[in-house]
């Protein structure tokens, strides 16, 4: 398939990201957050494969390849450390979240 | 063709994303979320990732987001008040602003590689086999050490060891 600019690949990719980062900022259940740490990632993936298609490497196809694997093995334990928390506290707003805080 | 797929699902993308951002419940903001993933599954098809694009769907989508949802109905917990904009600080609403209008801007003007002269070697699986199996060979070992331990942690973190609390 005949692919459009690479400038439109990475102007998604970077609407992804701030997306992701404002959900990031804004949201105050910690499970949605991490939903948007994972977008962000998929965003740096999406300008990884566009890099790579208009550049005619492989090297970027590989990392996403790698990228994916880490993120399985991430959002495991953050979602382990997320309900290990859950339990300890009983909340998992982020704003409850304070005992480091003083 | 490839440029209609591309606007249809780039728009897609960024709408199911923002509605993960403004989904007060967390059970809607997975499944937003697992539509903004087959957008970017539909984008790397257009950029001739297909390989690419069925891993991101059976791992993000399949395993990622299930898991999501098995954590989210296990917790049960309340859903958020709506995310407050006015709390962002005036410097900062100027400076997004400001960036995005910058992206916007130099949308046009910067000259594009024509893809059709690139050869498409996320095409081919071969190659991925290639690459994996001699450039990237210590990588791979890496990661499979990595999977371990992320399994071996996930199981430390949610066992409960009642008579060893020196562990805790």
């Amino acid at each position: 398939m005949i692919a459009p600019t690479l400038n439109a690949c990475l102007l998604i990719s970077v609407l992804l990201f701030a997306i992701g980062l404002l959900g990031v900022l804004i949201r105050r259940n910690t499970l949605v957050v991490f939903m948007c740490l994972e977008l962000m990632l998929v965003a740096s993936t999406l300008a990884l494969v566009a890099f790579s298609r208009f550049n005619g490497t492989m090297d970027g196809n590989v990392f996403v390849f790698f990228i994916l694997t880490v993120a399985a093995a991430e959002v495991a334990v953050g979602l382990a450390i997320i309900v290990a928390l859950f339990r300890k506290r009983e909340t998992i707003q982020i704003d409850q979240l304070n005992s480091l805080k003083n | 063709m490839g440029n209609f797929l591309f606007n249809l699902f780039a728009v897609f993308t960024v709408v199911a994303a923002a509605g993960v951002v403004v989904n007060k419940n967390a059970v809607n903001a997975a499944m937003c979320l697992l539509l903004s993933l087959v957008g970017v599954a539909g984008l790397f098809i257009v950029l001739d990732a297909y390989l690419l694009a069925f891993l991101l769907l059976l791992v993000y989508a399949g395993a990622i987001v299930a898991l999501f949802l098995f954590i989210v109905m296990l917790l049960d917990t309340k859903s958020d008040a709506r995310p407050q904009l006015t709390r962002i600080p005036l410097v900062a609403r100027i400076l997004a602003f400001a960036l995005v209008a910058v992206g916007v801007a130099s949308f046009g003007r910067l000259e594009s590689p024509d893809p059709a002269a690139v050869p498409a070697l996320g095409a081919s699986l071969k190659l991925y086999a290639y690459q994996l199996f001699t450039t990237y060979l210590l990588p791979v070992q890496i990661l499979g050490f990595l999977l371990l331990i992320a399994m071996v942690g996930v199981i430390v973190l949610s066992k409960k060891f009642e008579g060893l609390e020196d562990i805790r």
